[in-house]
């Protein structure tokens, strides 16, 4: 049974189409290994508890791997519950390429990062701007188009999101 | 825009036929989700955001300088470059100058209306340099070799199946493109090579925030943070008009833009960008190199913010006004007009829709805004669609006011000024010196009735109108009555006893000399429920003139108006207005035209005629004194203004309160709009934007007694639909009982 934040989070993401996972900080590596599809890519997280380095994913990727990619993982400092927005933060491990080149964009999100609405996510990225960290892009389900006569997802973006949930430790 | 493409009936008539369905079709769509997510927001959390948002941009807009100043340092020390452009020309000069310095010959650019305003792509392709863009549809646009025909949606004008037609003759790919999945399949994998390849990218900002110097970035399909973060040097381009202050004020709009544009709680990706971002350079000739190609390459980073005739707009106290434009395309959207014709006639040189008349005229001129400035037919309905609450057809209205005053004068102005004497200066187009005066001919007309609705009607005044007016034939011309509305009630007796209110019930033009019936059952009704009534001497509102965009005129008439009816306010009279857009000149436009105060006292003392029966009805006035509905149906139609002021609902309570069974329209507007149906050029695009009224109660027009309470929407509707159309007030008449 999940709580009302991680819940009212997963009814958003199921509303843009976006898959969602929730899994305890001791499930996450087997948690990753379900949701991505291999080749798989990724930017090591911005988590002290948790690192893709003992998933199938790989760190620090060529060109070419980012380009032959199926999944890019990359990891969120915040999300918006009522949105289902993730924040994905433009740093020195490429998360912004990660997120964006792969047709399969799996984001991890910390139960205790979520944010309950836009305003308050203001609030947060307003502390992060005073703190000198000044890039983000709030993405919010797979890229998508209308302007070819109907609407179609995956256009410079993913085309699939996955929504990776670590619950708090209870 | 050269002559060619000048709007004429022709030329509407050709887009009616290309680009109509298309246009109708998405805009439609756009303005529907913008209503339920506005809806879902709730009006209330909504109108907060409008009302910060607009304080912000008013507050920016006055502080520009120092912004730009602020704006200037925060991105110098991030390690940037601001370049502050006079022009068009010394906008692309200077990106011309930084392609040579990076030695590029490929560029990637995301959807810019800047860009466009500048004609950005035309200047580095005439340096050899490839520039495509990667919005689809702005990728559509460019192979197409067209013009954008929307803020939002730059090709929502073309099917799918044209789209299929576009990209198999350019391209000549494998497979058919028969699907929107296919073409997007194609277009991702075309364009993805050239941002992997292209040197620079070129992206607009929605948002510059002076205190870091970052810029937000909207985008839906993710190409803003292709075109910003995979070639090394980054370029935006944006308007001076676009800075805030800081992250802080980017969250009203951060609601607004995507709700106003599509209907969206937030696009799929905002992104708040503070370049140069720490994200890695890529280097794709080392594709095997771990790291993203381990190269070394520095990121590159400038900020052109452009002028071209902004700091003129931030000292002209009509068009100020247009900065605060968040460029969402709303009011295009809610425009019957635009959703018919869409941006290739309901625009300029860049910009398209309502708010495009206030950037053509600031940006390129007044020659270009003229070309399509009379397609607002000032109904209003984008008033409260701009998330900034921007008075778009007042902007309008002064634009045509400064074409007219532009002309020269000629013979007709001559024979016009001894025979419709009025404020403006010679040069105003003899056709809106006749429509603008239409207080004199319907004086005129009045007074020499029966015999001038006969003269008028014949074959030959017709063919004359038509050809020295350009009042379509087609059209149904008002006629007048010999007893006007105020001579027949100073000829009454009456008196109510103890009244429960007193009322000035204004005698608009067409109440007064036109439809008088309305009129005379307004009077009946109020008097039925408790009012005395009187029918003070007062003349036009103004409404006329100042549609024809002649605003010293409207300005005398409006003082006419207070002259005439603070007496009466003063002595604690109500005023009643029976036409919607006499009642809007009151609480809207008459804030421009009058002292403050003498404005505020008439707006605050007048009220639509239904509006102030359902209060009386709230106050104890009986409904027992009007004759019931006996669940007989009504196919009601408000008129735009009116549901602008939030006043439709009271029209509709009433007649459900007495018995009718209501069904209400949902259309935009009629397409009448006052005088524009009248004009030739404007006839089919009239009719064009009726029909989608006439779709809606046709079916039901047998059974429902069809009532709208504009004029104009009357005759538009008696013209498409079946004669007999009346005012709802008409239907509380005691003397139907």
């Amino acid at each position: 049974m999940e709580t009302g934040t991680i819940q009212e989070f997963q009814q958003s993401l199921s509303s843009l189409d976006t898959a969602s996972t929730v899994v305890s900080a001791d499930e996450f590596e087997a948690g990753i290994a379900d949701v991505i599809e291999t080749p798989a890519v990724g930017a090591e997280l911005p988590f002290d508890d948790l690192s893709l380095s003992e998933t199938p994913v790989t760190l620090d990727p060529s060109p070419a791997q980012l380009r032959g990619a199926t999944t890019g993982v990359t990891g969120s400092r915040m999300g918006i519950t009522s949105l289902g927005t993730v924040a994905v933060e433009s740093r020195e491990e490429g998360d912004e390429f990660v997120a964006l080149y792969p047709e399969r964009h799996v984001a991890v999100v910390r139960e205790r990062d979520l944010e309950a609405d836009l305003s308050d996510a203001f609030g947060w990225l307003r502390n992060e701007f005073e703190a000198g960290r000044q890039s983000f892009i709030l993405a919010t389900g797979p890229s998508s188009t209308g302007d070819m006569g109907a609407l179609v997802q995956g256009v410079h973006g993913p085309e699939h999101v996955h929504i990776v949930i670590v619950r708090d430790n209870e | 825009m050269s002559e060619s493409t000048k709007l004429d009936a022709d030329r509407i008539r050709t887009l009616l036929e290309t680009e109509s369905a298309e246009i109708k079709e998405n805009t439609r769509l756009f303005n529907a989700e913008r209503y339920d997510a506005v809806e879902a927001v709730g009006a209330e959390a909504h109108e907060g955001y409008r009302d910060r948002a607009r304080e912000i941009k008013e507050d920016a807009i006055e502080r520009l300088p120092e912004l730009i100043h602020q704006t200037r340092s925060a991105v110098e020390a991030n390690g940037g470059t601001v370049y502050v452009a006079d022009d068009a020309a010394d906008a692309n000069r200077y990106v011309s100058e930084v392609l040579d310095d990076e030695g590029a010959d490929s560029v990637v650019k995301s959807k810019s209306m800047t860009t466009e305003e500048i004609d950005l792509n035309e200047a580095l392709e005439a340096n050899d340099v490839d520039v495509w863009e990667t919005d689809l549809g702005e990728f559509v646009i460019q192979v197409a070799e067209e013009a954008p025909s929307h803020i939002v949606g730059p090709s929502l004008h073309k099917s799918r199946e044209e789209i299929t037609e576009l990209f198999e003759r350019e391209f000549d790919p494998d497979e058919s493109l028969d699907s929107a999945q296919k073409l997007t399949a194609f277009a991702r994998e075309y364009l993805g090579e050239r941002i992997d390849d292209a040197d620079v990218g070129i992206t607009g900002a929605n948002f510059v925030m002076a205190e870091s110097g970052s810029i937000a970035l909207v985008t839906n399909e993710g190409n803003a943070r292709k075109c910003a973060s995979i070639p090394d040097t980054h370029v935006a381009v944006a308007g001076i008009e676009k800075i805030i202050p800081s992250v802080a004020e980017l969250e009203p709009f951060a609601e607004l833009i995507s709700r106003s544009a599509t209907g969206q709680d937030i696009p799929q990706y905002l992104s708040l960008l503070t370049p140069p971002v720490d994200t890695p350079t890529i280097d794709f000739d080392r594709e095997d190199e771990p790291a993203f190609g381990g190269g070394d390459a520095e990121r590159d980073f400038h900020l052109v913010l452009i002028d071209n005739g902004r700091r003129a707009m931030r000292q002209d106290d009509e068009l100020r006004e247009t900065l605060y434009c968040i460029r969402c395309g709303a009011c295009a959207n809610s425009c019957a007009n635009f959703q018919s014709v869409g941006g290739h006639a309901f625009g300029g040189e860049t910009y398209t829709g309502g708010i495009a008349t206030g950037w053509e005229a600031g940006i390129e001129g007044l020659d270009v805004a003229e070309e399509f400035n009379d397609l607002c037919t000032g109904c209003s309905r984008c008033v409260n669609a701009c998330p900034v609450k921007i008075d778009i057809p007042w902007i309008n209205t002064v634009v045509r006011d400064r074409i007219n005053r532009g002309k020269d004068p000629g013979f007709d102005d001559l024979l016009v000024d001894g025979l419709v004497p009025d404020e403006e200066e010679s040069g105003t187009p003899l056709r809106k010196r006749f429509f603008g005066n239409f207080e004199t001919v319907a004086k005129l007309g009045s007074a020499t009735a029966p015999v001038s609705n006969a003269v008028a009607g014949t074959g030959a005044a017709r063919t004359a109108m038509e050809s020295v007016l350009g009042i379509d034939a087609r059209r149904d011309l008002p006629e007048f009555e010999r007893t006007t509305l105020r001579d027949w009630a100073q000829a009454r007796d009456t008196a109510v006893e103890d009244p429960m209110r007193r009322v000035a019930l204004y005698p608009d033009l067409y109440t007064n000399y036109v439809q008088t019936e309305r009129g005379k059952a307004a009077v009946r009704v109020l008097e039925a429920l408790g009012c005395e009534v009187v029918v003070p001497d007062a003349g036009g509102s103004g409404r006329a003139p100042l549609s024809q965009g002649m605003i010293a005129t409207a300005e005398e008439k409006a003082e006419g108006v207070a002259e005439s009816l603070l007496p009466y306010l003063d002595a604690g009279y109500d005023v009643v207005v029976v036409e919607p857009s006499d009642l809007a000149m009151f609480q809207r436009e008459y804030e421009k035209l009058l002292p403050a105060e003498t404005h505020e006292r008439i707006a605050e003392g007048s009220y639509e005629v239904m509006e102030f029966v359902y209060g009386l009805l709230e106050n104890g006035a009986e409904l027992d004194a009007l004759p019931g509905g006996e669940g007989d149906g009504v196919a009601y139609h408000s008129h735009c203004q009116q549901r602008t002021l939030g006043l439709e609902e009271y029209t509709k309570i009433v007649l459900e309160r007495l018995g009718y069974d209501v069904l209400t329209s949902d259309v935009e507007c009629c397409g009448m709009a006052g005088s524009f149906g009248y004009k030739s050029e404007y006839y089919d695009l009239s009719v064009d934007v009726g029909q989608s009224l006439v779709d809606q109660f046709e079916p039901a027009a047998d059974e429902r007694t069809v009532v709208a309470s504009g004029t104009s929407c009357m005759e538009q509707l008696d013209s498409l639909l079946a004669p007999g159309t009346r005012h709802p007030v008409e239907l509380l008449d005691p003397v139907r009982r």
